[in-house]
């Protein structure tokens, strides 16, 4: 071969070689003097998350999550809903903290709109968006607290755990992991995160007086009250125009109520809630369920 | 839309005249099967089906218009499914796409079948009676373009096939000359154009931009010497009229503020330029609109509206 | 008449629609056997009900307070007995708390004496002003006595009297200008008395030459060696009558963003405002009637009527002899920036100027397509921002990136989507933007 081709290689692979040298120790320090200090801990506990970054925990993403985890002493284990009791278990394990039971939790749509046959007050040209179709004049829903339907829920769930079915959200209890994404979306706030065992649900969200009600709903709360007079366990109590009820006392005083609530209600909004089977629903009506 | 559609039949019906019936069955067949595309890549993705807009029909002509008229008819098949398909729904239907798909469709013809795409040219029929006397200037019809006669023979050569002097440019701006089927009537691009404009449908900053650039570049540098290029015959030769008024006009592919308007236009006119100067291409107007049709959301970043009254200190 | 003022940046020229009402004067309307006065009338905290269930009423007697914060009192435009405190729907809000009033039609009513300003001070105008209830009844509802008393930081020297009347189909300004000129300049002088200075200008549109023509006259008459009036004619041109574009137009002045017009030294008013406050100071009257256009193809009879603050759009439709079967949309406001509502129990407030019954063939209920990047809202918004890319943000699921575009100097003229070829709602785009933004 040409020597003068082999000097010319020979000085390509040394000038390279030095370039190469040149930046990896500059590199080698830059690493060296501004390495950030991490936790392993925190590595740890992020790879056993299942990273989601569904925000139900209320950090920042998963990271956030596993930075509070190791940090803040007062973070308990178990927040993380997508990944249950198992990811739970193994943040508890890796924390040193005392595991505390993970509950069971799916969201529910706390509206009849279907039921109740809630009319439209108007018709809604524009973008298909909950939140949009709230600012005028709060929907095009003749009751105010009525789902609007246009899926706002569903687009942001990170599970797909929500479908709509004829404009209203269905709740997919295999899927859903209660991270509290649609809760958080929902402009009308008419979507809980409640426990799985409950024994009760009360499908409306109305804060409106009786009559009003009445007016525009077939099924919907008439603040009656019945139902608060009812419960032997005082698990029922109407709080800021709003039925709520305490699943944890309604679970402790057990089924010998027979549900009285239910049986009590007038409208017919007080319904049996059996988890993870099918929300029970009026029959008779014909509704698709999905689950 | 429709405006522009028929904004785009006097060029097309002076073409058929110039080069002969196929034409029409040429540009039939490329707006046929470009709202058939259009129809069913939307059924195919779901989307409204939108064909009555008419964006579909315009996509089909421009693309018929910026092809040689001796091709096969089924080239431009091909080429609408390259434009609406990839060049527009792939993309996310109407006012996603990037790139003009009627130039994308010609990009796409010219790189498959470059042979047909550069030499399918028809001389225009001498034997019209009402336009023959047009063609009195022209003393040997060649089946080249004049930009590819200038690029690969000299303008020698040019100007012994087409002449020179006022008879060559009225013949030119009339559309007496080989080309695509729709670029080479001047005027009556130039009449559709102004229309649009009298209408508000498209701004002056584009058209002028373009043509200008051309102009003022190719009498920099077209000639022999600086400063000794013809500037109305590098507007007039090509399908620099075509592209400044119904090309790189597209809503969709050009920048929304009208100083970024300008340095596209100014962008496609020197990349034109280049391309014909310098370039393998005689012609450059379709790669330099794709190209500067890359740039434009670059170009609406750097030049934002001037606002009214910006909040003191940038901005919260 | 020298040339025409506007701003120079954007703006659109819808079709003006007012020959319908523009010749056709105010006509007062009897009032009707109950009010709904709704107690949020204004910008800031609703008022709280000063009276009674079944409590007695006369006419001009305060009926609402405001303990703390922005805002003004609210009178009883009648005599009569309170039937009821509750919720009534709310043109903006889904419903609001409101006082039902039962009108007594025995009762008489209130007559005012006339009395000589000039002997007040300032500071006891500007108190009569806030007591009668007065706010910017243009169409913001922010309380008037707080716009005549600028932070002591930013002189004032010019009053500007807001006569544009950009919004098509909207003459109650016009009628008023042509009807009560010397009451709107007197107004004026008022306020010039109050803020200590000397200068006033009114602009008014060119399309209502008769309004300039008076209001030059009754300029002219009640100009004096104190006070300096002037009418200045403006371009027909949608908005010019937003506060930033007309104080552009006529002086030349730019008011930063998220500034008061305070800061470039001027104060700007409507003119039905000036001529409330004239009643309020010189009658002693408080603000609790209104005159409203009521327009469009959808009712029997258009008008340009005076109600009291509080009649139902059920009323005023019964008066004027019902809707047309064409009727498809309500709007209270102007087509370009006003509500469509959904009930006809709105009561009207302080802040209506106009309640338009549109038939189909006057709106547009086509749906919207995507973006196709044309620019025309560009050209067409007076502020100079990119709606097109706030909508694009917003329907990418990006509303808290609009910051950057300058979503919060958007007042919401609607030029945008008046422009928009793929009729996009680009104003509901931003109002989510400004929404999620905020959060």
């Amino acid at each position: 071969m040409d020597p003068a081709l082999i000097k010319i290689a020979i000085g390509g692979v040394v000038l390279l070689g030095c370039i190469g040298l040149f930046f990896g120790i500059g590199l080698a320090i830059a690493a060296h003097k501004f390495a950030v200090e991490t936790n392993p801990l925190i590595e740890e506990v992020l790879e056993s998350l299942p990273l989601a970054q569904c925000g139900g925990c209320g950090y920042p993403g998963c990271e956030g999550y596993a930075i509070a985890v190791v940090t803040d002493p007062d973070v308990p284990p178990n927040l993380c809903f997508p990944g249950k009791e198992r990811v739970a278990a193994v943040v508890a394990e890796l924390t040193g903290k005392k595991l505390t039971a993970v509950e069971d939790q799916i969201a529910v749509v706390r509206c009849s709109r279907e039921e109740g046959r809630v009319s439209h007050k108007h018709e809604y040209i524009g973008f298909a968006s909950c939140t949009a179709a709230n600012l005028g004049f709060g929907g095009p829903s003749s009751c105010q607290y009525a789902c609007i339907g246009l899926g706002e829920c569903a687009e942001v769930c990170p599970f797909d755990a929500i479908t709509m079915v004829e404009n209203f959200p269905v709740v997919n209890p295999d899927k859903c992991v209660s991270c509290g994404a649609c809760v958080r979306t929902c402009p009308k706030k008419i979507i809980e995160i409640q426990t799985l065992k409950a024994r009760v649900y009360v499908p409306c969200s109305t804060m409106d007086m009786g009559n009003k009600v009445k007016a525009v709903c077939q099924v919907g709360c008439i603040a009656c009250k019945l139902c608060v007079k009812a419960c032997p366990a005082g698990a029922v109590a109407y709080e800021n125009n709003r039925i709520k009820i305490d699943h944890k006392a309604c679970i402790a005083y057990g089924p010998s109520c027979n549900e009285a609530c239910v049986a009590k209600c007038p409208r017919d909004i007080f319904r049996t809630y059996q988890g993870r089977e099918v929300i029970a629903r009026k029959p008779e009506l014909g509704l698709k369920m999905a689950g | 839309m429709w405006t522009v559609v028929a904004c785009l039949i006097p060029p097309l019906l002076l073409s058929v005249f110039v080069f002969g019936i196929q034409v029409l069955l040429i540009t039939a067949v490329s707006v046929a099967s470009c709202v058939a595309v259009e129809a069913a890549s939307q059924k195919m993705l779901g989307r409204r089906v939108t064909v009555r807009d008419g964006s579909a029909v315009i996509t089909g002509m421009l693309l018929a218009f910026v092809i040689p008229p001796g091709v096969s008819p089924l080239l431009p098949v091909l080429g609408a499914v390259m434009a609406i398909y990839i060049g527009k729904h792939v993309l996310g239907g109407i006012g996603y796409n990037i790139f003009n798909p009627a130039l994308l469709g010609r990009a796409f013809l010219l790189a498959t079948f470059p042979v047909a795409m550069t030499s399918a040219w028809l001389p225009p029929l001498k034997d019209i009676a009402v336009f023959s006397y047009l063609g009195e200037g022209i003393n040997a019809v060649s089946t080249a373009t004049p930009l590819a006669v200038i690029k690969e023979q000299g303008m020698a050569a040019f100007t012994e096939m087409f002449g020179s002097g006022a008879s060559l440019y009225s013949s030119f701006f009339l559309g007496w000359r080989p080309g695509c089927i729709g670029e080479t009537s001047g005027f009556l691009i130039v009449l559709g154009g102004l229309y649009l404009m009298y209408r508000k449908y498209i701004t002056w900053h584009i058209p002028v931009s373009v043509i200008g650039t051309v102009a003022l570049l190719s009498w920099i540098f077209a000639g022999d010497t600086y400063f000794t290029g013809d500037p109305l015959l590098a507007v007039l030769s090509g399908g620099v009229l075509l592209g400044a008024f119904y090309m790189a006009n597209d809503y969709v592919t050009c920048p929304s503020n009208k100083i970024s308007q300008l340095v596209y236009g100014v962008g496609i006119g020197a990349l034109t330029v280049m391309i014909r100067l310098k370039g393998g291409y005689p012609e450059g107007i379709c790669y330099a609109i794709l190209l500067m049709n890359a740039m434009s959301p670059v170009l609406d970043g750097w030049f934002k509206p001037r606002r009214f009254a910006p909040p003191v200190g940038g901005g919260r | 008449m020298t040339s025409l003022l506007t701003f120079p940046k954007g703006g659109v020229h819808p079709p003006e629609s007012k020959a319908q009402t523009s010749q056709l004067s105010i006509e007062s309307m009897p009032v009707p056997d109950e009010l709904e006065l709704i107690l949020g009338q204004h910008i800031g905290a609703p008022c709280t009900p000063t009276v009674a269930k079944r409590g007695e009423v006369n006419e001009g007697d305060i009926i609402g307070e405001v303990s703390k914060g922005l805002g003004v009192p609210l009178h009883s435009p009648v005599a009569g007995k309170v039937k009821d405190l509750g919720s009534s729907a709310h043109p903006m809000r889904v419903s609001s708390p409101s006082i039902t009033i039962a009108v007594n039609h025995e009762a008489e009513p209130r007559r005012y004496q006339e009395r000589d300003w000039h002997s007040y001070e300032p500071k006891e105008l500007l108190g009569m002003v806030k007591d009668a209830g007065i706010i910017g009844i243009g169409g913001a509802g922010f309380p008037t006595h707080v716009k005549l008393s600028p932070p002591p930081d930013n002189p004032i020297d010019t009053l500007l009297l807001n006569g544009a009347e950009c919004e098509p189909y909207i003459t109650s300004d016009h009628r008023q200008m042509l009807e009560y000129a010397a009451d709107i300049v007197e107004g004026a002088k008022i306020i010039l008395k109050i803020l200590g200075i000397k200068q006033c200008a009114i602009g008014i549109e060119s399309n209502k030459p008769d309004a300039i023509l008076a209001m030059t006259e009754a300029a002219r008459a009640g100009s004096t060696a104190d006070f300096s009036l002037s009418v200045k004619a403006l371009t027909v041109k949608y908005p010019q009558g937003s506060e930033k574009q007309l104080i552009q137009a006529i002086t030349g002045r730019k008011v930063p963003a998220m500034a008061l017009p305070s800061a470039v030294g001027v104060v700007v008013h409507n003119v039905s405002t000036a001529r409330a406050i004239r009643d309020a100071v010189v009658l002693g009257k408080p603000l609790c009637d209104k005159v409203v256009t009521i327009a469009g193809k959808g009712i029997a009879r258009p008008a340009n009527l005076l109600v009291k603050v509080g009649t139902k759009i059920s009323d005023i439709v019964n008066y004027l002899g019902g809707l047309k079967p064409d009727l498809a949309k309500i709007v209270m406001g102007g087509p370009m920036m006003g509500f469509a509502v959904s009930n006809l129990e709105i009561p009207v407030t302080k802040t209506t100027s106009a309640i338009l019954f549109l038939a189909a063939d006057e709106i547009d209920t086509a749906p919207h397509s995507q973006c196709i990047r044309c620019g025309w809202c560009l050209d067409a918004c007076p502020m100079g921002l990119e709606p097109k890319e706030i909508a694009i943000y917003v329907e990418a699921g990006r509303p808290q990136d609009t910051a950057q575009f300058g979503v919060f100097e958007c007042f919401e003229c609607g030029s945008c989507a008046y422009v928009c070829p793929a009729k996009r709602p680009i104003v509901q785009f931003v109002r989510l933007a400004k929404m999620k933004a905020k959060r």
